[in-house]
């Protein structure tokens, strides 16, 4: 048993030995996600990948850690705050220039260090059996009404939920931020790990309303369809419409420059761009791709004016989160 | 009296030892690039807070940990209860259970709408609580009670049963002679528990955060995970390792420096089993409710999982199974290694620089697994960029980490040997290693596999030092996992779940099987 696991091992390390081109890429994001997405890419150009999948804070973490010396070529985030971080720390650099204007300057680094392939928007999911969605409040803010005691959940330490509220900082201000979160707070706000975790807790009906990313309903509908919770998005530029991005940067270091482009210029090609509309329920970043069905289109989504490489004032988030005692 | 330790055990000790503060030396590093405001952050009211409800959770978890694991232990080594080496395994698999399915199968049942609040509302029974300290005190001493169980089991096997009828024929009755005679003599044996326990809660993050109590070990990850802010987790991980010194020099005075062996000629054998009588059935239920509460709800929620999910996973488990296997293997049988110059040093050369060497294997260990992990990679960049990258970074991650469940079920092992039966072996003309194969190493034999049980099982779950430190592409069944779930996909995990579970049992079963001919099941 042990000699063929052996065997095998020492045949992938050669094997990768002798590909021709081999990419190595950081994914925070999830292998059932976007592994077949890379299979594709090396089907296509012929570039092998090895990945190291993670999550994304630690990915970055340790990117930051190896420094110079680490043997990533990309780095493939599930946020924006995380390329940003490692955009701040001079670890990254300049994305082509043909690849950056795929994108909607919106979704992208203003200094070209990275680019967003997919778009992930704010939602408040709720329980249907026991909200109407006329109930619901146009604004996130309207969350904070004393109707909703008891009845809310969020995940504080998760990277999603804490750029929403660097978004809200942004937009309306140090005080309304720590306001908002003082009235959620003030409403018996139950507390949980993730996103993931806050749509099982809808499902249950352990709480009325939450506030995650809209793809994880999709996610967990494939796991239980008679999941009895829907998303509600904010009214038009209202921060709890925030769309954030997944996205892709190149290491300074890499010294598979070519192969690196390749691949972040493939994930803004029509084929991926389908990939995540139809398999992942994020929004397509590209113009002309169509989202999923069960999406509202992105243009109607209102995401506020806001420069996403500004979401990597985390520091200045947490820190807050850590003053109204929400962390 | 002290003697000097031999040389080469000397330098294999200060080796493990220097190994095993690395992750306190990467902090020091990290820490040193704070600015004050960050200090001042350190030191204000919230992070006392922390500390108290932390280290009132490890207290508390402690103590319940024990009083499941003593009767269990001595049930399955001591008395007749039927079917003792299943009970072995089964009580043991909970250390394989990775720590979101145990705190899924708390919130699943008992959680608002959860299958078992639903039947208990409908009786009229009041539910028991889930959320906050209640919730992580039950969550986390399921998880970690075997600690205590192998460690007990350990102590009891390689003790000498001429104690124990000694007192019996001087007149006491049997509990008494358990309290008088047994019990004492577990002394090490429950010191080495209760700082594997103990500290674990320190590091724990999983099962405080799907509870909501609030943690050090959370305030470390939601540094990393939110703020990419090294420095300031580095400060929280040193005050957390500051922690871990404390209850550690608290712990050398609590041990005393009693010496456990027998002193007559003659080595320990095997004690007849007590006839547990109207105690079977009661002894029966008991260990039942704790595999209920450990294995088959879990198992349960995850079959519910693997039932109701419309998405099935058809990649094969064999690599991932074997990839799970050799890393866990290998970083017991290193562990184990590592562990004995420690406890070898510690317990026939005490002198202040070898019980300092022993306690330090344990600062790792209180640290959150991503504190040690990104140590690693610092120390596979800076000085071993040959290994970085290979399965070794991986298996020296473990041996960092899960060291002092070696160390502890090996010295209390080896605190119950004489030495004078080595000495006696060396003086005949045995080589200093034919010593140790000869003699001692078949007595300490329950020791060094307990130590391995410990880190195979805790190792097959391990994630954060998986995750970022295994070749790329090496997959194990706890990764697995961990990418079925990160996005919410339960269903596409329980299987892997269930393979890791069965594939852990199997492996203490043999273990188990493995840990004497004496009549002991």
């Amino acid at each position: 048993m042990m000699r063929r696991l052996l065997l095998t091992l020492l045949l992938s390390v050669s094997s990768t030995a002798m590909a021709a081109e081999t990419l190595t890429v950081y994914s925070g994001r999830n292998e059932k996600l976007v592994g077949p997405l890379l299979k594709k890419f090396t089907e296509k150009t012929g570039i092998e990948v090895k990945v190291r999948y993670g999550e994304t804070p630690q990915l970055a973490a340790t990117l930051l850690e190896e420094g110079d010396k680490t043997p990533a070529d990309v780095f493939f985030a599930q946020d924006a705050g995380a390329l940003g971080a490692l955009s701040n720390a001079g670890r990254l650099q300049a994305l082509p220039k043909a690849t950056l204007d795929k994108v909607d300057a919106r979704f992208r680094s203003p200094t070209g260090q990275w680019v967003g392939v997919s778009g992930r928007a704010r939602v408040a999911a709720y329980n249907t059996k026991k909200v109407k969605a006329a109930d619901l409040p146009d604004s996130i803010l309207g969350y904070t009404d004393a109707k909703w005691k008891g009845r809310l959940g969020w995940a504080p330490t998760n990277a999603s939920f804490q750029a929403f509220v660097t978004a809200l900082r942004l937009l309306k201000g140090e005080d309304a931020a720590k306001q908002w979160l003082q009235g959620i707070q003030a409403n018996g706000v139950r507390v949980y790990k993730n996103n993931a975790a806050i749509v099982e807790a809808l499902g249950r009906g352990e709480i009325d309303a939450g506030f995650v990313n809209h793809y994880y309903l999709y996610a967990a509908k494939k796991s239980n369809a008679e999941l009895p919770v829907a998303n509600d998005f904010s009214v038009a530029g209202d921060p709890g419409a925030l769309v954030n991005v997944a996205g892709v940067a190149i290491l300074k270091e890499s010294k598979k420059q070519d192969a690196a482009r390749k691949f972040s210029a493939w994930l803004l090609e029509n084929d991926a761009q389908a990939y995540f509309s139809q398999e992942t329920h994020e929004y397509p970043l590209v113009a002309g791709v169509k989202t999923a069905q069960d999406l509202p289109a992105l243009s109607k989504v209102g995401s506020p004016e806001l420069d996403l490489s500004k979401l990597d004032d985390l520091r200045g988030t947490v820190k807050l989160l850590q003053d109204t005692g929400v962390l | 009296m002290t003697r000097r330790a031999p040389r080469w055990l000397l330098i294999s000790g200060v080796l493990v030892a220097a190994l095993a503060v690395l992750p306190a030396v990467y902090l020091g590093v990290r820490a040193a690039e704070a600015d004050t405001s960050a200090w001042g952050l350190l030191f204000r009211e919230r992070t006392w807070g922390l500390l108290w409800r932390t280290l009132g959770l490890a207290a508390a978890v402690t103590v319940l940990a024990a009083a499941v694991s003593l009767p269990l232990a001595w049930l399955t080594t001591r008395s007749d209860l039927p079917g003792r080496r299943l009970w072995t395994v089964l009580l043991c698999v909970p250390l394989a259970v990775p720590t979101f399915v145990s705190g899924y199968v708390l919130l699943a049942a008992f959680g608002i709408g959860g299958v078992l609040e639903e039947l208990l509302t409908r009786w009229g029974l009041p539910v028991p609580p889930v959320y906050g300290f209640p919730g992580a005190l039950v969550a986390l001493t399921v998880s970690t009670y075997p600690y205590f169980f192998l460690a007990l089991r350990a102590g009891l096997l390689s003790q000498d049963p001429a104690w124990l009828e000694g007192a019996r024929s001087l007149g006491l009755s049997p509990t008494r002679a358990f309290w008088k005679v047994t019990a004492p003599l577990l002394r090490p044996a429950f010191v080495s528990g209760a700082l594997l326990v103990g500290l674990y809660v320190l590091s724990d993050f999983g099962a405080v955060a799907l509870v909501q109590y609030d943690a050090f070990s959370r305030a470390i990850y939601v540094q990393y995970e939110g703020a990419y802010d090294r420095t300031y987790a580095a400060l929280l991980g040193l005050a957390l390792v500051a922690v871990t010194v404390v209850v550690l020099v608290l712990e050398v005075r609590l041990r005393g420096r009693a010496g456990y062996h027998r002193s007559s000629k003659g080595a320990a054998r095997a004690s007849a089993p007590v006839s547990l009588g109207r105690w079977r059935v009661p002894a029966l239920l008991f260990c039942g409710a704790v595999v209920l509460a450990g294995v088959v709800l879990p198992v349960g929620v995850l079959l519910y999982w693997g039932a109701r999910g419309l998405a099935r996973d058809e990649a094969s488990l064999m690599q991932p199974a074997l990839g799970s296997l050799l890393a866990s293997v290998l970083g017991a049988v290193a562990s184990v290694l590592c562990a004995l110059p420690l406890a070898f040093l510690a317990v026939r050369y005490p002198s202040r620089l070898t019980l300092a060497m022993e306690r330090v294997s344990y600062v790792g260990y209180a640290l959150p697994p991503i504190v040690l992990a990104l140590s690693l990679v610092f120390l596979g960049v800076q000085a071993l960029p040959f290994l970085y990258g290979t399965l070794v970074m991986l298996v020296l991650a473990y041996v960092v980490r899960f060291l002092p469940q070696a160390v502890g079920t090996v010295r209390s092992a080896l605190l119950q040997l004489n030495p004078h039966l080595a000495e006696a072996a060396a003086s005949l003309g045995e080589s200093p290693a034919g010593v140790f194969r000869r003699v001692t190493a078949p007595l300490l034999r329950p020791g060094l596999l307990a130590g391995a049980a410990l880190v195979f099982l805790t190792a097959m779950k391990e994630l954060p030092a998986t995750l970022l430190l295994a070749p790329i592409g090496y997959e194990t069944l706890a990764t697995r996992v961990w990418g079925a779930t990160a996005e919410g996909r339960f269903a596409e995990a329980a299987l892997p779940a269930l393979v890791l579970m069965a594939v852990s049992a199997l492996g203490v079963g043999l273990l188990v099987s493995q840990e004497g001919d004496a009549p002991r099941g």
